[in-house]
């Protein structure tokens, strides 16, 4: 069902206060989610302080930034800090994004609000539970499909039918797009979402596969594919300027195409 | 999204596959395009026909109804209108509610509200058209 009040215990109440050192000069307020199942109790909000001049230019540098040197307790995901790995995903400003890609001085407001992924579980601070997710993409299974027997060198593809994996083959599965959807907020357990479904695609262009017949079979559902009503949110906050909504109507393409 | 005490055992894989695809959804999101595709041309005349008929008594407009082609352009435009509302109805229950009781029960009350409009309003305007054709 739609909810449109958090439930009591995940309302966000106001937490701790980190000032900034004495005689810093160019002090910016940092607004992060803190979430400790361990610790029970509610959400909250802390608010640090933050000496800009020891600190780089992305959001990422200011949390790490805050781990360091203020409070270690705080928990993030990140490992290639260049927009590669896709697990620094997180909602900055109001907008999902990668915090190391996107610059602090581009968020708009006097403090930087940061808070995990919307509408997943949360499993620690700005750490969301994206088990179903994977689960998910796992579904669709991203690999060739071939029944042929494979080829003694590669199997091969022109350069016009390669052409066609651009723009899909660049996914990180960052899950910024699925989690900004508001159709995959309301289904998320059964409709599949932006990042999933390009991946779907991707594979459903591939000139080398040989399941597509098996592959539409197994999106063709009100609620694995057609909840996607073409709102646009995902291409919108794509850190890697991916269009899935794009995708997702090719799909729908291929599914007319093969009845009419 | 709580998990429930069955969905802890059961694997992520076995909870995305969920029942699987249904293989059905392309009809409908044809149906949907098909008929607002058709109230196009049907709704520009509808709105034309409207403005003639303003301010026009009962007399007027009852002849109106009686011309076969206004009749069946009638008949269309309110059978395709009702087409189109009863999917999209549909799409947004699927959309926000998920018990599977309020579910079916919206779904299937959403079909017969539309069917019955649909109803009544062709036996209206055939009798609108019948009987001042009959009249004549
Ligand atoms: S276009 Fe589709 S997938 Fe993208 S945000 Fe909208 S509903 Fe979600
Ligand atoms: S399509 Fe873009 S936003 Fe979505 S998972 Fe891939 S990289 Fe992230
Ligand atoms: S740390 Fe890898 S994408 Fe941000």
């Amino acid at each position: 069902m739609v909810e449109l009040a958090l439930p009591k215990n995940s309302q966000v109440k106001s937490g701790k206060h980190w000032p900034a050192p004495a005689g810093a000069k160019k002090v910016k307020t940092f607004k992060i989610y803190r979430y400790d199942p361990e610790a029970g109790g509610n959400p909250r909000w802390d608010t640090y302080d933050v000496d800009m001049d020891a600190v780089g230019p992305m959001v990422l540098d200011a949390l790490l930034y805050i781990k360091n040197s203020i409070d270690p307790t705080l928990a993030f995901r990140r490992s290639c800090r260049e927009g590669v790995c896709g697990s620094c995903s997180m909602n900055i400003g109001g907008r999902n994004t990668l915090a190391c890609t996107h610059g602090w001085a581009e968020v708009p407001g006097k403090a930087v609000q940061i808070s995990p992924l919307p509408h997943l579980p949360v499993v620690k601070d700005l750490i969301p539970d994206l088990t179903l997710f994977y689960a998910q993409y796992a579904s669709i299974e991203p690999w060739l499909h071939t029944d042929t027997p494979e080829p003694q060198t590669e199997w091969k593809q022109s350069p016009e039918d390669r052409e066609k994996l651009d723009g899909l083959y660049e996914c990180i599965l960052c899950a910024c797009c699925s989690t900004s959807c508001p159709s995959y907020w309301w289904n998320g357990d059964k409709y599949l979402g932006p990042a999933v479904l390009l991946h779907a695609y991707r594979w459903l262009i591939d000139s080398r596969d040989e399941a597509t017949g098996d592959r539409l079979d197994a999106l063709e559902d009100p609620f694995k594919l057609y909840r996607c009503h073409t709102i646009m949110n995902c291409a919108q906050v794509c850190p890697k300027g991916l269009n899935p909504a794009k995708a997702i109507a090719e799909i729908k393409k291929m599914m007319v195409e093969r009845v009419v | 999204m709580s998990k429930s005490a069955s969905e802890q055992y059961r694997t992520p894989l076995s909870r995305a596959r969920g029942l699987g695809a249904s293989r059905h959804g392309v009809g409908h999101f044809i149906t949907e395009r098909v008929s607002g595709l058709a109230l196009i041309p049907l709704s520009i005349w509808g709105v034309y026909a409207a403005l003639k008929l303003v301010g026009a008594d009962q007399h007027s407009v009852t002849t109106w109804i009686g011309q076969p082609v206004n009749a069946v352009l009638l008949s269309l435009l309110l059978i395709a209108a009702l087409i189109h509302l009863q999917h999209a109805v549909q799409v947004v229950i699927e959309d926000y509610i998920h018990r599977f009781t309020s579910k079916s029960a919206l779904v299937i009350g959403n079909l017969f509200v539309c069917v019955l409009a649909g109803a009544v309003g062709v036996f209206s305007i055939l009798k609108v058209a019948l009987t001042v054709t009959g009249a004549h």
